[in-house]
């Protein structure tokens, strides 16, 4: 065997537990992501989605924001534009969270229709790049969705 | 100004289009004089991009509020350190700024290689130029920062508390000169492979680039983890955020090329594989920028969507086929002669190097990307988490880190059993050592045991080869010990200061390990309460609240706990927690509360404590302290690491006079045992 191959063989070692890893650790830690009109749907679909861990991305609803003054709770409506569902989340508040904010939520959406989250991640074009003064915070643009795709809220359940 | 300054972006944009036009032509009918007409307009372009800039300091620094830019960044009450860097902290000036180093980027090349390698620099020239005018265009219309407001509003919003922090003044700099700097060996390789110049002669023109490149994303990665670290307020330095990996992305293809290129120089293999990762780092220097600016992926950090993003996407696809279709119609210019003579030899362990931190480029790239791609051909948007980048890295970099040891030791072509035996004993002791002192002391998390048996076998391998060529320099020169050390370094920067580097690179990774013994608590403490809690070493920790307190500063109002720490006995300075709200000049509040996170470093580990606020008890007016302590080990070593790696790249990079080179400079680096070897 020459040098060569022996190096090629090596390497396709190195790269086929790689990917093994990948894939495998892909199965166990790939996640949803979906609106809150998309994880209702789901729901509906298939009751178990309820235990299943899911990540939301949606829109802080202005004037929900109940924070604990603990500073570790908090329960709020967030929105895609077409469906609202309350969250509520116990841990650290990132400095983000704010009622402009996107944010992406993970946990599972109980059977009460409430979102049990336990990470919180919040971002807000105003902190990094701010709308022009006077523009309003495009809160009902749904997150996620490239502008030609159908937003399925709207389809009805197919069961 | 801002009249001279927007004038001067537009004027530039002519330059650069001017620069690129006529040297391309000039280089394709070999005309002498619109070369040199391209090359005058490069200079040309950065100086009207540098008064575009100046006009938008200006601004900022006077706070013209008139400026869109200047009114969404800055306010008048904001520090005058911050009013400079906002030309850097929102979308339109950081477009700027990237127009202001890519511009001097291309003057800089364009002088230094005035009187060098002359069929390749037409092309230099104008792929330089062209993708300044790419820049320039995309900041002049989709994200011009000398938009105005027709009413001027009387104040600024001023800058995001986060951002206010001295390491983010200065961390979005350095990753821009880092990523920009990818443009110039990406320059060359293009001229190199239009012209099919492509043996060793264009590498030696960018292995300085590409070292300037990799030393500055070094440097913001760096400064990148520290602020998440004291600013965001979770405690770790790194969290997979797409924004994050998008810095990481060129930095591993920019440090395999900075390997792989010493294959080509010695050997001439890997021509196709240099261009390649050359190509791949600029490519994945935009892609990361991309990312940030058009939002496609969810990140904390992300610029607010906006046409920039599509912008990105057009220069990338772009880029990517041009530079695919001059590899492919070049191929068998790129067919080296050269091949692999063993497997136990210093170019397979490069090889592998090489392969390993491609495949973690890889894996980074396509867990970052796996949500489109998962919407692309499932409908469905997926993420992936921390789990799988670290499943996937944890194992690839610790093999990264073995390699980084193995490959000084292993003589190039083919390594003698003596060569083994002689350069293998040391390390292996000292890996062995170092492996079973921690067993003994009661280890047990294999992962942190595999990183500080393999950092202890690297650490040796260093010393090792220092001890060497101190000795040596000894004997020959009749040097003393300082003097030894001080010019086998200077003489031999290249070999010795990657030594350096890599020895930072074990300090960083020894650090990062030491993430496995990190232990938090939720506490809750009213005045003169104490926790107690042990530490990671096993020391004991008492922390003691001395209330909560409120007040105002300059721009905020401020609630705050303070922990008087005491560790096995000895009083230790006390620890602040704050929680800000900012406010503007009229005393309204700005933004949402921020944390300030109250840090004790020492070298074994940082309490690391956010206040998370404040309880008030009904008939108490002693509010309790909602608090989240962390103990994390050896946190202030990731930052030496990265200072050691920095300056190990800076004396790789260290310009060296003509004559110390040809003394004991590149040539003399082939030890005499790896000749011997080959022989």
């Amino acid at each position: 065997m020459t040098p060569k191959m022996k190096f090629l063989l090596g390497g396709a070692m190195v790269l086929g537990s790689a990917g093994w890893l990948m894939a495998s650790s892909l199965k166990s830690t790939a996640t949803y992501y979906l609106t809150p009109g998309e994880l209702h749907a789901k729901v509906i679909d298939d009751a178990s989605f309820h235990e299943t861990g899911v990540k939301v991305g949606a829109h802080v609803v202005p004037g929900t924001i109940k924070r604990a003054e603990s500073g570790r709770e908090v329960d709020f409506m967030v929105t895609d534009g077409t469906r609202e569902m309350r969250v509520v989340y116990r841990g650290l508040i990132p400095d983000t969270f704010s009622d402009s904010a996107e944010v992406v939520v993970e946990g599972r959406l109980n059977r009460e229709g409430v979102f049990e989250a336990t990470t919180l991640l919040a971002k807000c074009g105003s902190r990094f790049e701010s709308a022009p003064p006077g523009a309003q915070h495009p809160a009902s643009v749904p997150k996620g969705y490239p502008s030609g795709s159908p937003a399925p809220a709207t389809s009805a359940p197919t069961t | 100004m801002i009249l001279i300054g927007e004038l001067s972006l537009w004027v530039a944009l002519l330059m650069a289009t001017w620069s690129a036009l006529v040297s391309f032509a000039g280089g394709s009918l070999r005309r002498g004089d619109l070369v040199v007409s391209g090359e005058r307009a490069s200079y040309a372009a950065f100086a009207f991009v540098a008064f575009a800039s100046l006009g938008l300091w200006t601004a900022l620094l006077r706070s013209d509020f008139s400026l869109s830019y200047v009114a969404q960044y800055t306010s008048s009450n904001l520090p005058t350190v911050y009013k400079f860097s906002a030309f850097w902290g929102g979308q339109s000036g950081s477009m700027l700024f990237w127009c202001l180093i890519l511009s001097m980027f291309g003057a800089i090349v364009v002088f230094n290689n005035r009187d060098r390698y002359r069929s390749l620099m037409p092309w230099v020239t104008g792929t330089m130029a062209t993708t300044l005018v790419f820049f320039l265009v995309t900041t002049a219309v989709a994200s011009n920062p000398f938009e105005r407001l027709p009413f001027p509003p009387p104040d600024g919003r001023g800058l995001n508390p986060q951002l206010q922090n001295p390491a983010m003044a200065i961390h979005p700099p350095n990753l821009y000169l880092g990523y920009v700097a990818t443009t110039v060996p990406f320059a060359f390789a293009i001229g190199a492979l239009i012209t099919r110049r492509l043996d060793a002669e264009w590498l030696g023109a960018v292995r300085r680039w590409a070292l300037v490149s990799w030393f500055f994303l070094t440097i913001g990665i760096t400064l990148g983890m520290w602020w998440a670290y004291v600013e965001l307020g979770w405690g770790g330095v790194w969290a997979w955020d797409p924004v994050e990996n998008a810095s990481l992305l060129p930095w591993l293809t920019g440090t395999a090329f900075l390997h792989s290129i010493m294959i080509q120089e010695k050997r001439g293999m890997l021509r196709k594989w240099n261009v390649t990762l050359v190509v791949a780092t600029f490519l994945l220097s935009l892609l990361g920028t991309f990312i940030t600016r058009s939002g496609v992926i969810q990140s904390v950090h992300s610029f607010a969507r906006s046409g920039v993003g599509n912008w990105f996407l057009i220069a990338l696809v772009t880029a990517l086929l041009v530079s695919a279709y001059l590899v492919a119609t070049r191929l068998k210019d790129l067919e080296t002669p050269a091949q692999l003579e063993s497997m136990l030899s210093r170019e397979a362990a490069f090889l592998y190097n090489n392969l390993v931190l491609v495949g973690i480029a890889f894996s980074v790239l396509w867990g970052t990307l796996f949500p489109i791609l998962s919407e692309w051909l499932q409908g469905e948007k997926i993420t992936v988490g921390a789990p799988f980048f670290n499943t996937v890295n944890i194992p690839l970099a610790l093999l990264l880190l073995l390699l980084t040891g193995i490959g000084p030791l292993i003589a190039w072509r083919r390594a003698s059993p003596r060569n083994l035996q002689r350069q293998f004993t040391a390390p292996l002791f000292g890996a062995v050592a170092v492996g079973s002192v921690l067993v003994v002391a009661g280890m047990r998390d294999v992962y942190a045991l595999v990183c500080y048996t393999i950092g202890g076998f690297v650490v040796t391998t260093i010393a090792q080869e220092f001890i060497k060529g101190i000795g040596a320099r000894r004997v020959i020169h009749g040097e003393s010990l300082p003097v030894a050390a001080v010019r086998l370094v200077a003489r031999n920067r290249r070999r010795y200061g990657g030594y350096i580097v890599h020895f930072g690179v074990v300090v960083m990774f020894a650090a990062l390990a030491g993430a496995a013994f990190k232990k938090d608590y939720d506490v809750r403490l009213r005045t003169g309460e104490t926790f107690t809690a042990r530490d990671p070493w096993g020391a004991e920790w008492e922390f003691t609240s001395q209330g909560v307190s409120f007040y105002e500063a300059l721009n905020r109002r401020v609630v705050a706990v303070a922990l008087r720490p005491v560790r096995n006995g000895e009083v230790m300075p006390v620890i602040l927690s704050e929680r800000r709200q900012h406010m503007d000049a009229l005393r309204r509040p700005t933004f949402e509360p921020s944390t300030e996170v109250g840090l004790l470093e020492t070298s074994r580990q940082d309490v690391y404590v956010v206040f998370a606020g404040a309880t008030t008890v009904a008939g108490s007016d002693d509010p309790i302290a909602e608090i989240k302590l962390t103990f994390n080990p050896l946190m202030v070593w990731v930052w030496w690491g990265g200072i050691i790696m920095a300056i190990g790249g800076l004396i790789v990079m260290w310009p060296q006079a003509e004559r110390a080179r040809r003394e004991g400079g590149y040539a003399a680096e082939m030890e005499p045992q790896a000749v011997g070897a080959g022989a």
